[in-house]
Formats: C-alpha cells, sequence, structure tokens
C-alpha cells in the first residue's frame, strides 16, 4: 500500500511538471484560433473581457516559435491558460505600465526562462494593428507584496508616466513562490502588424 | 493486494502479465486525465499570488 502510494505521488509530480502543460497548450490552441478569427475582421476598439486573449507575447531570445497570448486578469484559472494581464495597468504601446504575469514552471511555464533575458532583448506584443517591440531595461526580485513594480512609473506612485514600459512579472526562485522576478522594458518601435485587417 | 489481484486474474502467466499491464495503464489514464487535472487547482503548491 505505501509503495502504491508512493507511486502515485511520483506520478503526480510527473503531472505537475508535464501534464500542466497540456492543459495550457490546448487552451492556448483556442485562444489563439479565437483571436485570428477576431483579427481577421476590422474593429474600431480593443474588447477587454476576463479570461479572453486580446494580444501575442512573442520573446525572440525564447525562440521563433516562443508565442503565447495575453489573457486579461491574473486570477489562478486564467494563469493556468496562459500570462495575463494584470487589470488596471496600461494596455499595450500605451503611456503607463503594461503589466503581465504568468507561470515560472508547470502550466507550460510561459516565463521559465525570464531569468535569462538581458538588456536590450526584445520583448515583442501584437495586438490588432500593431508590434510593438519593448527592450529589456531592467531584472529585479521583490517581495510578492511589493506592488509598486505595477505603477505606471514603477516605483513611484504617483508620478504621471512619460514613457510606454512593460513589466513581466513571475515567481521567483523556481519551484516557489517566496520572491517574484520583475523584467522591466521600455517601448522601442511601434509598427504595423504585418497581416492585419483594417485601418487601426 | 497486488497478490490477490494477480491470483484473480484468470489465464496463464502470460495473460495475467498482458492484463495485468491493461490494469496499471488504466489506473495510469484515470488519475492523470480524470483525477489530476481536478486536484491540481485545489492543492496549495501553485498558489500565485500577483501584488
Amino acid at each position: 500500500m505505501l509503495i502504491t502510494i508512493g507511486l502515485v505521488l511520483i506520478l503526480f509530480i510527473a503531472y505537475e511538471l508535464w501534464g500542466t502543460g497540456e492543459y495550457t497548450r490546448n487552451a492556448q490552441r483556442d485562444l489563439d484560433r479565437d483571436l485570428k478569427h477576431a483579427w481577421s475582421a476590422p474593429a474600431d476598439h480593443i474588447k477587454l473581457a476576463d479570461g479572453k486573449g486580446f494580444a501575442v507575447l512573442r520573446i525572440p531570445r525564447f525562440g521563433a516559435k516562443y508565442r503565447f497570448v495575453i489573457l486579461q486578469g491574473t486570477s489562478e484559472p486564467i494563469l493556468r491558460r496562459g500570462p495575463g494581464h494584470y487589470k488596471g495597468t496600461a494596455l499595450p504601446g500605451r503611456r503607463g505600465n503594461f503589466v503581465v504575469s504568468g507561470h515560472r514552471t508547470t502550466y507550460e511555464a510561459p516565463f521559465n526562462k525570464a531569468g535569462e533575458l538581458r538588456a536590450g532583448d526584445d520583448i515583442i506584443v501584437d495586438t490588432r494593428y500593431r508590434e510593438y517591440v519593448y527592450k529589456v531595461t531592467e531584472k529585479r526580485v521583490v517581495a510578492p507584496t511589493d506592488i509598486a513594480v505595477t505603477y505606471p512609473v514603477p516605483f513611484h506612485r504617483t508620478a504621471r508616466p512619460k514613457h510606454a514600459l512593460i513589466t513581466l512579472t513571475t515567481c521567483h526562485p523556481m519551484y516557489s513562490a517566496s520572491h517574484r522576478l520583475i523584467i522591466f522594458g521600455r517601448l522601442a518601435e511601434r509598427r504595423v502588424r504585418p497581416g492585419s485587417v483594417g485601418k487601426g | 493486494m497486488y497478490g490477490f489481484i494477480w491470483r484473480i486474474l484468470p489465464g496463464g502467466r502470460v495473460a495475467k502479465t498482458v492484463q495485468a499491464l491493461i490494469l496499471i495503464a488504466a489506473v495510469v489514464a484515470l488519475l492523470w486525465y480524470v483525477v489530476f487535472p481536478w486536484l491540481e487547482p485545489r492543492l496549495p503548491f501553485n498558489d500565485v499570488t500577483v501584488g
């Protein structure tokens, strides 16, 4: 009986590490299909709904295939399906701070390699009409309670933003939630998204 | 437990082995595709607190 319990526990750990990724891959496939469908026709404004995809994240350092649909919201069920936009923070490309959270391990771990990012690396966010290229500026490790990283001007509660920033937040160290790894970036370029339909 | 299962499986050693493997696969599949996906969100290993 003890051996059985041990084997089931080992299997569960294997599930945590690899099985949860399958859940996220399936969710991302559906989100990607929905987003492509939504983007195939012009629209006047970005529609944000909790748990719905509205942008695509690409980070060339993680490979040409690295691509995650960003969902609106950061609840646990949402983060199981992909990186989430911290509600109330800026939209992609806009002045202020576009804050995105994601798993460092398990559930396809979109930010698994976030620690390998270097200053100057591209973080690309695709929206319906635009492609926003952010450059990594800084990496920090903070306490999970440190919400100052999400301010429009990080660490300056009341400052008015002059720049469009991106902030990626994820667990640190890996397999732990004791700290947060924070990647800051700044908008460097905005381009028309190839293949976008409509005026933009 | 395993001895009991082994004894009630019909057939010779080969037949018993095949059936045992099928049983193991069935249990693993049940855990992997039904039990674990249900259980995982209820466990505290992946608690994410943002902000």
